[in-house]
């Protein structure tokens, strides 16, 4: 194949034509999803202050106790949320360009030529599915933690922090139905709705999926940084830096 | 109005250069209408391939300011004009000269494609069945996604990847309702969908805003899950003998 000799000959990361900001974005990537990563795995790690009163942190749902697991209970939860971000489609945009710079941005150099995609060692990330079943699972008890934490002492009530947890599993409900599996695990994987079995509800569930689908990035950011905040505030009402606020 | 100074790659296949245009610029004027102009009274020879001058037609593509756009679609008012306006010839593809391309690589690759078998039982297509397959029935190959996607722009994988419009293609085929040849084989061993690792350069640039990634490229990557890497409902067809 011939080769095209008309623009800068693309070979040095980060050559480019373009004279927009287009490192902006990756590099903010770069720099919240490192800091997400460092705060999960200290309060994994840390074993301590994740139940307050009648709230329970998402890092540690549902609550595994068993003599014979040595670590933190978080890790035995910890492996689906993460396997699931770290498999779906969207992360795996946001982690290709940021980190791997494969491409940091759009028409932009990069900085090593041989390149495999997702064939070979990353053929995993078709296992997304298999981390779904498991993300809607987990996702079960975070419901039951959002019922358990308007419950002060037997009798119904509300505090801040089960807002916190309610926007929390809201969010992370938003981002699991979001998820592109499902939408094709619903109806994205029939040809002929008029004459599949139970086509027409396939096809309305489809297409409601596909609305919040479309914002699946937005669902991924923000469930994330929900998951974080309500995590921190269990922590600081658990260990008395702050006092949770009841509201009624 | 005051000039504005367009960089324009001048050259062949055998190599070329940016050459500086001074151009008067008018309210409503679009990066084609800048090029009509250089041709009209600077350059009388400089190469450009177009139409419609409406975004139809999928001619007019090169790169303005590094980023693959169609140059009639490309208003001069969304540019910074302070700067000189770089317009080169689209990475991807051979030069012939100036701002035209050789994209006829993108013709072999359709012939490629398994064609549209219809089922023989002549049945009613509804509403609901081709809502899916529209969206990429508005592709005008323009070949910007082509261009833009780095497996072949950096990687320049032509011979194992068939790249983002026939991607598109190939969900049309894929989810056409009446359809029935099965391409899965073609799509997981021949189309190199595995190399696309979807990050959505061909989304971003595509003037007809279909959403490449999302509705094409996805869906097909879970197709070939479902085919090939589910023991799941391998295990369920075992049992209840579907497919
Ligand atoms: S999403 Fe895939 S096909 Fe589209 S530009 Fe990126 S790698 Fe290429
Ligand atoms: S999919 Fe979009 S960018 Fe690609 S050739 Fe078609 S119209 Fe152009
Ligand atoms: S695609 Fe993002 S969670 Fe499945
Ligand atoms: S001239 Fe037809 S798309 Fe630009």
């Amino acid at each position: 194949m011939e080769k095209t000799v008309a623009p800068a000959a693309m070979v040095k990361f980060g050559t480019t034509q373009r004279k927009d900001a287009w490192w902006a974005a990756p590099t903010a990537t770069v720099a919240v999803l490192t800091l997400f990563v460092i705060y999960s795995m200290v309060r994994a790690f840390e074993n301590n202050y994740y139940i307050a009163g009648p709230y329970l942190s998402p890092f540690y749902s549902p609550l595994l106790l068993f003599d014979w697991w040595p670590l933190s209970p978080a890790f035995l939860i910890l492996w689906a949320p993460a396997g699931f971000r770290f498999t779906c489609y969207y992360y795996r945009k946001a982690y290709y360009r940021a980190y791997a710079a494969h491409p940091f941005a759009c028409a932009v150099g990069e900085p090593h030529r041989d390149y495999q995609g997702e064939t070979k060692l990353f053929l995993f990330q078709n296992l997304h599915r298999f981390f779904l079943y498991a993300a809607v699972v987990v996702l079960f008890f975070l419901w039951h933690d959002v019922i358990k934490a308007f419950s002060f002492g037997g009798h119904f009530g509300m505090g801040f922090g089960t807002l916190v947890l309610l926007v929390n599993t809201v969010l992370l409900s938003g981002y699991t139905f979001s998820c592109h599996s499902f939408r094709h695990f619903v109806g994205g994987n029939v040809d002929c709705f008029s004459c599949a079995k139970a086509g027409r509800v396939r096809f309305k569930l489809w297409k409601g999926v596909s609305s919040i689908n479309e914002h699946h990035m937005l669902w991924a950011w923000t469930s994330l940084f929900a998951v974080m905040a309500a995590d921190l505030y269990v922590r600081l009402v658990a260990c008395g830096a702050i006092h949770d606020l009841r509201i009624f | 109005m005051p000039d504005v100074t367009f960089k324009v790659f001048r050259g062949d296949a055998k190599g070329g250069q940016a050459i500086d245009y001074p151009v008067p610029i008018a309210p409503g004027m679009v990066v084609l209408d800048a090029l009509h102009y250089i041709q009209g009274y600077l350059a009388p020879d400089l190469a450009v391939r177009w139409n419609c001058k409406a975004a139809k037609c999928g001619s007019c593509s090169a790169e303005v300011n590094g980023k693959p756009a169609l140059m009639c679609k490309t208003r001069l008012d969304s540019l910074p004009t302070g700067r000189p306006i770089t317009v080169y010839p689209m990475k991807t593809f051979p030069v012939i000269k100036d701002l035209v391309c050789d994209v006829s690589w993108n013709y072999d690759v359709n012939k490629k494609i398994p064609p549209y078998r219809p089922a023989k039982d002549g049945r009613k297509i509804y509403q609901e069945d081709v809502d899916r397959v529209q969206e990429f029935r508005k592709c005008i190959e323009c070949f910007l996604c082509q261009d833009v996607c780095h497996v072949l722009r950096e990687h320049e994988k032509k011979a194992e990847f068939a790249g983002p419009r026939f991607f598109v293609r190939l969900a049309g085929l894929e989810m056409h309702p009446n359809d029935i040849t099965d391409r899965s084989e073609f799509l997981k061993n021949s189309s190199g969908l595995g190399l696309c690792n979807i990050t959505k350069c061909c989304t971003e640039v595509c003037p007809e805003e279909i959403h490449i990634t999302d509705n094409a490229i996805i869906p097909l990557k879970e197709r070939v899950a479902d085919r090939f890497f589910d023991p799941l409902r391998w295990v369920f067809a075992k049992i209840f003998g579907r497919k």
